[in-house]
């Protein structure tokens, strides 16, 4: 050991608030609202790099959208973006307690994130394809993918269109641009960018969108998906979710040195920019920017969603073990239905009344589907798929082996 | 003596092995503050500080390969992989440089490091909590590859893990965490709490690496089994009346090959069964064994009897899960062949 240097210690990021301590925010700088300008869709990713730090932002505190980034929506198409969210909301509410009833294995909400998937999906065109991870089913309530089919795959049941082969919520529509989730973290990233290269490949004008949590961006994939994006200019849009925890383990982990995970994009050349997850319409334009840039062959876009997971990791997982209780109350983006609710009422185009029946439609939309899918069956309840189905599908034409096996079963 | 659940088997034996030697770190994806997401090693962080038990970024590649580089430095890592269904993106630091790494380089560098990870199904996980990867390391030449099926063994052959010089991959039957099971998953949960294999040992006793043991002595028939699968056969055991000698083998790499031996020649026959798909899986090899070292006591043809050979259904679960009404067939079967 040399004698002019101090013993190393090993740096080990912690966050700033666990059980019992209160949540402090302060050090987390949000820009005002309006105050990150637009580049045009043909800027040179170098020349924006400082929206890698900064937070692109619509909905101000007053309820108001402001600057470059507002204006994109009407305000029909704002009030169904709030009805999605405010649908996604339900349908988590009542497959969490359809869960804790026993009626399925296990459920994984959106609870405060829901602005993310929700106002993304309506950047995308059809025929684009989404490559999700287990928290974006808002892509799917806004392509009105139909409730039933969601649920009599939570609940594994006869019309599962999976067959009970995947787990609840692991999704799968290629007609709702909706890739089927695998539930490894990580490797649809990369496959995100390999559909988009076959796009351009084929000379197309389709896109790709490609999905992943703050926590999985350590994964080897993350970096594999940015160097193929970056070399083949692939037309897609890398979404980071980061909504601050990785099952217990804090963004900081997985984030390391860097300032923000949109500045992982700088080293690659790619576009990069963060946006506040919990403003609809900020999402929804900085999607509609980067989808534009995708579609006109300029480069992939990173986008970095700020927010916050406001509830448990899935069903398996009961957060006040390893944060404060009171840091999603704290979290300064505020919550997404709220915010766009307000916005609504500020421009005088909802109202609390509305708002308090169109919670009840829904709810009520949600308890008939519910009741509907659980008249077919659920994994406690049964009539679930045969079998047989565990069998199919492995292969096209079922090899002689897993018929002998089938027949072994008594399928 | 104390009644632990193997998850707190396994907890005690991180404490023994970090107290008694200051190489020993423990890491992984929640392991730190949380303690794992099965709680395996709860309260580590805070007795033995964050540079010895800390958060790891998701990155199975890179949890493997840092505890390569740490053991090439003279560390003894003890990693977890949250469940064996997610070891894949680790496997080539595994195979090409874990089990190498002594040969390669003469033993100029080893890699003395225990890889954990809950495995196997039960638990509703669906494609992604479910598998059974053992035979994907059995096959790797220079790894250990462990699997106990109760508290009692499970600290002692983590114990005996972490002195081990060569790596060794360390299943744990995530459905034994809380208590055995049988396959019967209609009946009541039994805990550890009242079970002879739920005590154990104070202390650092270790379980040998590469010693079976005999769960159930019989005449008629061996069945090999390992981790789940030993309750199952002696579920079926009971319920058919077979007189079957049951072998929990415990260690698969370097496997007990006496144990075996000398049980087959006894009983004449063999059952294999092991939670895994069927084609290539570890009871080909166990058959090969057998055959090569048993043919001319063998009565009857031996019998596998496994997962089948699909991905792992979410719905079908029970009709996946070898349970003990096939192995209980198969016992019926061996003894009228
Ligand atoms: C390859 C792999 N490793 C580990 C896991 C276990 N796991 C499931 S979710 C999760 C945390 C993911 O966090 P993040 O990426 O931030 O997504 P979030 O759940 O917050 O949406 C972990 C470690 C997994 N599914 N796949
Ligand atoms: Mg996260």
């Amino acid at each position: 050991m040399s004698d002019d240097v101090s013993p190393l210690s090993l740096n080990v990021p912690e966050p700033g608030c666990r059980p019992g301590d209160s949540p402090d925010f302060s050090d987390f700088e949000i820009p005002r609202a309006g105050s990150v300008p637009r580049p045009a869709v043909d800027v040179d990713p170098d020349e924006i790099r400082d929206m890698a730090f900064s937070i692109v932002r619509v909905l101000n505190k007053n309820g108001e959208a402001v600057g470059d980034w507002a204006g994109a929506l009407s305000t029909e198409e704002l009030r169904e973006g709030l009805r999605h969210m405010m649908t996604l909301r339900t349908f988590d509410a009542r497959m969490m307690n359809a869960q804790r009833q026993g009626k399925t294995s296990f459920y994984m909400q959106h609870l405060g994130e829901e602005a993310v998937s929700c106002a993304f999906s309506r950047a995308m065109q059809p025929g684009d394809m989404n490559f999700p991870t287990y928290r974006q089913a808002g892509l799917l309530i806004a392509r009105d993918y139909p409730m039933l089919t969601m649920m009599n795959q939570i609940y594994s049941n006869a019309e599962d269109p999976l067959h009970g082969r995947q787990l609840p919520i692991m999704y799968s529509s290629k007609e709702h641009g909706f890739f089927s989730i695998s539930g490894n973290l990580g490797t649809q990233f990369v496959q995100s960018v390999g559909w988009a290269m076959a796009s351009a490949i084929s000379g197309d004008t389709r896109i790709a969108a490609g999905w992943i949590g703050d926590g999985s961006t350590a994964e080897s994939d993350f970096h594999a998906a940015m160097v193929f994006a970056s070399t083949y200019k692939a037309p897609v849009v890398l979404n980071i979710v980061n909504n601050q925890w990785a099952i217990s383990t804090f963004q900081g982990i997985a984030r390391g040195g860097v300032g923000t995970f949109a500045a992982r994009g700088h080293g690659f050349g790619i576009a990069s920019i963060r946006v506040d997850g919990n403003d609809y319409l900020a999402v929804h334009s900085v999607a509609k920017w980067a989808c534009e840039r995708a579609r006109r062959g300029l480069g992939p876009t990173l986008i970095e969603h700020v927010t916050y997971r406001a509830g448990g990791h899935s069903t398996s997982d009961d957060p006040s073990a390893y944060r404060s209780k009171s840091e999603a109350a704290a979290w300064p983006l505020g919550d997404p239905i709220e915010r766009l609710k307000q916005h609504l009422i500020t421009i005088g185009e909802w109202s609390e009344e509305r708002h308090k029946q169109a919670e009840a439609e829904i709810l009520d939309q949600v308890v008939t589907v519910q009741k509907e899918a659980e008249a077919v069956g659920t994994l406690a309840a049964g009539k679930t798929p045969s079998p047989r189905d565990m069998f199919e599908g492995v292969y096209e034409t079922m090899p002689s082996h897993l018929i002998r096996q089938r027949q072994e079963a008594g399928f | 003596m104390a009644q632990m659940t193997m998850i707190e088997a396994i907890r005690e034996a991180h404490d023994v092995a970090m107290a008694a030697d200051e190489r020993v770190v423990v890491y992984g994806e929640d392991v730190g503050y949380f303690g794992g997401v099965f709680r395996c090693t709860a309260g580590l962080q805070e007795k033995y500080g964050k540079s010895r038990c800390f958060d790891a970024p998701i990155n199975e590649a890179g949890i493997v390969g840092t505890a390569i580089g740490m053991a090439a430095y003279g560390l003894k890592p003890v990693i977890e992989i949250q469940f064996a269904d997610y070891v894949y993106p680790a496997y080539d630091q595994i195979v090409s440089e874990a089990a190498r790494l002594r040969h390669r380089s003469n033993a100029d560098f080893t890699c003395p490091i225990v890889i954990r990870m809950p495995t196997g199904g039960g638990i509703f996980g669906g494609q992604t909590h479910s598998q059974s990867p053992e035979a994907l390391f059995t096959h790797v030449s220079g790894l250990k590859v462990v699997m106990p099926s109760n508290p009692r063994d499970a600290k002692g052959l983590l114990l005996a893990s972490i002195a081990d010089p060569d790596p060794v991959i360390f299943f744990e039957p995530k459905r034994l965490y809380n208590g055995p099971f049988d396959g019967h998953h209609d009946r009541p949960i039994v805990s550890w709490k009242k079970h002879p294999l739920g005590e154990v040992p104070d202390g650092d006793d270790i379980v040998p690496l590469g010693k079976a043991a005999l769960r159930r002595e019989g005449n008629d028939v061996t069945v090999l089994a390992y981790g789940t699968m030993v309750y199952v056969a002696e579920a079926a055991a009971e319920a058919t009346g077979v007189d079957a000698e049951i072998l929990d083998l415990r260690t698969l790499l370097p496997l007990d090959l006496d144990a075996i031996v000398d049980s087959v020649r006894k009983t004449g026959r063999c059952v294999i069964v092991h939670e895994a798909t069927r084609t290539s899986g570890f009871g080909a090899e166990l058959m090969s064994l057998v055959q090569e070292a048993c043919f001319y006591h063998l009565e009857a043809p031996m019998i596998r009897v496994t997962g089948w050979d699909t991905p792992y259904p979410h719905a079908q679960e029970w009709e996946y899960f070898p349970g003990p009404g096939r192995v209980g067939e198969a016992l019926k079967k061996v003894m009228e062949d």
